[in-house]
């Protein structure tokens, strides 16, 4: 009996990790045995060189869904961070300020909407839509056309292959190593820092957060100067994988970055989820186009019907978890 | 009343606290002392929960002085209270259910090492402080799976831990536990109690307040009337006092009683046979005549409301059948249901009854309006017609019938509820747990009303956890237990039998 009980909770509690994973791992295996060529190590590198910026904007995207919102403007925030920092090192500007300066710029206008979202009371989805709107709005004003990066560091760090010790061919770039340390980082976040731990209090019931008399103002301007933060970060890696900075960039990534936080078994209304999931949702992201790519005939848009099935499922799981669950009475 | 007494912690002097259009408190006295457990009692809506928030920071009131540990003291916020060390412990627990019951006794003040959560040395602490409160749990089980009496000594834990209380306040902590989890948290309350920490009970169950409480202080219509030793006051007299008028009604109760049960009809309104719906309630039969109220009897979770849902149409039975004034019903469904006259008052008024945005007429009229279909039109003449006849009849104390239900106090709101499905003139009224977190006085009109009802030849299935209530209003007794019809007894059968009954003899797990 206990030992079925404490399976169950075990279930409860790790069964949409679990799922993640698993669909992960099937994906992955089904696209290695239809195209051999996928079997290849660098296939699964390839995979956090294509999704680093994803990654880095879902990562803080998964603590606003788990607080119990949504930040939208993250797409907008790496087109905003692209082209200002193009057009900064075309001026000469040295990639040691231009770095920081983008960082800064993008907490800050994380801290702002955080700011508005809780001061002011209104919905997250409106505030960081609006964000959405004036971020991409600014990457145009300040050029509206491609700015081409020619800034020798920015070359260096995008050019520069690290090889991977013990597995021959297989190589990532400077870059792509940002979005797993910020995962160990988010992870460290969300379950040893009082910060991370009150997050998971105010998305399962605000109300009850504030009565316990834990810090809710803070923590939740925090979760979303940490989104910014994140997404300036994703800007940034974009800019230097792509050697370029234009306003267009990452359109409708906000809506990916939802898609791959649910997929990672996050649940919308918050309280529940983790950015080790929200990776495993990214990569089965990377490992469909990776799928489409290697057959070569289908079209790309499979990609997006394949993940919206995939979001409509988790959801689904979801509700067999959480919504269906009553408290045992013993 | 009370002596001066240098084991007194708290004091309150003159407290008075307007709310627009009402007096919430009028120069209320209360005082606290150490290691005793004080209940304040009284109707709805006379003061005790605006008293409790006045302590407790939520409200700020108008004029008085509070002192505490011989300071006068003002309090701003709730977290200030809990500085100062007075906590409370809310109706509805208020922890997060996506935490372990560790985190949620220390989150805010988790043990830390090298700047992290040190999740060893939480769990540990949190083992402790809940020894201390004789209780042995798991502390890393995620408080949602845990049951709600379990969330509550959490809860308790929680207030003790973070202020080192002095003050505990508990605003009905019972109302959603089962007589044993009572007991568990009168364990923990006396043992509380025995540390010197004072505690202030705010219940609706008097027996409770019996029970365990050292004075009652009660509240009515926002006036003190009086602080009372609990062994020198009679149940009697208590009653007496928060309702303002003498237990007559209670008696006429019973002679309502007697006299509608002559009025009974012969002939079936509804019969119930054989029905039944795996995993809700075994089959069962059942009889309900015109101008008769049927109690149904049972622990939470006994099938009670199950066999409501069932005479409802809100749940399709899959064995047996239902028929009215002997026609055999094939559709079952709501809407149906209320074609044939027959209404229901759900458990969950907050949930599934009451549209807290609406007026009370709105309110009302709604059943009303739907039995029409949508597009007959009501006249609002026609409406408040109506709303005014119920809100008198029912006495409903609100200024209008234009005040938004929300306004309402509990028991109020129930009784817009029951105007709401009288006002369809049903002939079967299904009431589950019309009285419950309601007060003694507004229960007894409630119950009074379903004995008019029924001497009117409506017939009522009247569904409720207090026994007693249930031995008071209806005619007939159904008990229920493990979802089956046990029994069924007439009312002059007394309590006891029926307790057993419920219990099940040969069961070794009975809860009174």
């Amino acid at each position: 009996m206990a030992q079925t009980q404490r399976i169950k909770l075990f279930l409860l509690h790790y069964g949409p990790l679990l799922t993640t994973i698993t669909i992960f791992l099937v994906a992955y295996i089904t696209g290695g045995l239809l195209y051999p060529a996928m079997q290849k190590p660098q296939v699964f590198f390839n995979l956090f060189i294509n999704e680093g910026s994803l990654l880095l904007c879902s990562i803080g995207m998964t603590f606003a869904i788990i607080s119990g919102g949504l930040d939208l403007s993250v797409g907008g925030m790496i087109a905003l961070v692209t082209t200002a920092s193009a057009v900064m090192l075309k001026h000469g500007a040295s990639p040691l300020v231009v770095m920081p300066l983008m960082l800064v710029m993008g907490t800050a206008i994380g801290f702002a909407l955080g700011s508005i979202i809780h001061f002011f009371k209104v919905q997250p989805f409106i505030v960081t839509l609006m964000g959405l709107y004036f971020c991409r709005g600014m990457a145009y004003i300040i050029s509206d056309l491609s700015v081409t990066i020619t800034n020798k560091d920015y070359l260096f760090l995008a050019l520069t292959a690290i090889h991977i010790p013990f597995i021959p061919r297989s190589y990532v770039y400077i870059p792509t190593l940002v979005a797993p340390v910020m995962i160990l980082v988010a992870f460290y976040l969300a379950y040893f820092t009082r910060f991370g731990r009150t997050v998971y209090a105010m998305g399962n019931n605000e109300q009850s957060a504030m009565l316990m008399g834990l810090p809710v103002a803070r923590t939740k301007i925090t979760v979303y100067a940490f989104s910014g933060f994140c997404s300036a970060l994703a800007g940034i890696v974009w800019s230097i994988s792509l050697l370029a900075g234009y306003g267009q960039f990452a359109q409708g990534l906000e809506l990916d970055s939802i898609a791959s936080v649910v997929m990672g078994g996050t649940l919308l209304t918050g309280g529940i989820g983790n950015v080790i999931g929200t990776m495993f949702g990214v990569l089965i992201n990377g490992t469909i186009v990776s799928i489409l790519q290697f057959n070569g005939t289908l079209s790309s848009w499979w990609n997006r019907i394949a993940i919206g099935v995939l979001t409509l499922i988790f959801i689904g799981i979801q509700s067999l978890f959480y919504v269906t669950k009553r408290p045992s009475s013993n | 009343m009370v002596k001066p007494d240098n084991n007194i912690i708290l004091t309150m002097e003159g407290v008075c606290k307007t709310f627009p259009g009402v007096q919430a408190l009028e120069k209320v006295d209360f005082d606290l002392k150490k290691g005793e457990i004080h209940a304040i009692v009284g109707e709805n809506g006379a003061g005790k929960s605006t008293l409790i928030k006045v302590l407790t920071g939520v409200e700020r009131p108008d004029a008085g002085i509070i002192k505490y540990d011989e300071k006068v003291i003002s309090v701003k916020s709730p977290q200030e209270a809990q500085e100062m060390g007075i906590t409370m412990v809310y109706q509805e627990v208020n922890l997060c259910t996506n935490l372990s019951i560790a985190e949620n006794i220390l989150i805010g003040r988790e043990p830390m090492k090298w700047g992290s959560i040190d999740k060893k040395t939480m769990n540990i602490q949190a083992k402790e402080i809940l020894m201390r409160l004789d209780i042995d749990l798991d502390v890393t089980r995620i408080l949602g799976t845990c049951p709600v009496a379990i969330q509550q000594m959490a809860a308790i834990a929680r207030a003790l831990e973070i202020s080192s209380a002095k003050i505990l306040i508990l605003d009905e902590p019972t109302s959603s536990l089962s007589a044993h989890e009572t007991q568990q948290l009168f364990k923990v309350m006396r043992k509380l109690k025995s540390d010197g920490v004072a505690i202030i009970f705010v219940t609706h169950f008097l027996d409770q307040v019996y029970e365990i409480t050292d004075r009652i202080t009660v509240l009515r219509n926002g006036k003190l009337v009086g602080t009372f030793a609990t062994s020198e006051l009679s149940y009697l007299e208590l009653v007496t006092k928060m309702i303002g008028r003498s237990l007559n009604e209670l008696q006429d109760m019973t002679k309502l009683k007697l006299e509608s049960s002559h009025h009974i009809k012969k002939d079936e309104l509804l019969e119930a046979k054989g029905l039944g719906r795996t995993g809700a309630i075994e089959p069962f039969d059942l009889e309900l005549h015109a101008g008769e109220v049927v109690g149904l009897a049972g622990l939470l979770g006994s099938g009670r409301t199950e066999i409501a849902e069932l005479l409802f149409g809100i749940e399709r039975p899959d064995s047996g059948s239902i028929s009215m004034d002997g026609k055999t019903i094939s559709d079952y469904s709501p809407i149906e249901s209320i074609g044939r006259g027959v209404a229901l008052c759900p458990e969950d008024r907050k949930a599934e009854g009451i549209i807290p945005d609406l007026t009370v007429r709105e309110n009302i009229i709604l059943a009303m309006q739907a039995s029409l279909g949508w597009f007959k039109y009501l006249s609002l003449q026609k409406q408040y017609e109506i709303a005014d006849k119920y809100i008198a009849l029912l006495n409903i104390s609100t200024p209008s019938a234009d005040q938004l239900v929300k306004n309402l106090s509990g028991g109020n709101q129930q009784k817009v509820i029951l105007a709401r499905w009288l006002a369809t003139n049903p002939r079967l009224l299904i009431l589950d747990e019309p009285t419950r977190g309601i007060d003694v006085g507004a229960k007894a009109e409630i119950q009074k009303l379903v004995l008019s009802l029924a001497d009117e030849g409506k017939s009522c299935v009247f569904i409720s956890s207090e026994l007693e209530e249930v031995l008071r209003t209806s005619h007939r007794i159904v008990v229920l237990r493990n979802q089956e019809k046990i029994a069924e007894f007439n009312s002059d059968v007394g309590a006891h039998k029926i307790m057993q009954s419920i219990a099940g003899t040969v069961s070794t797990k009975a809860r009174t």
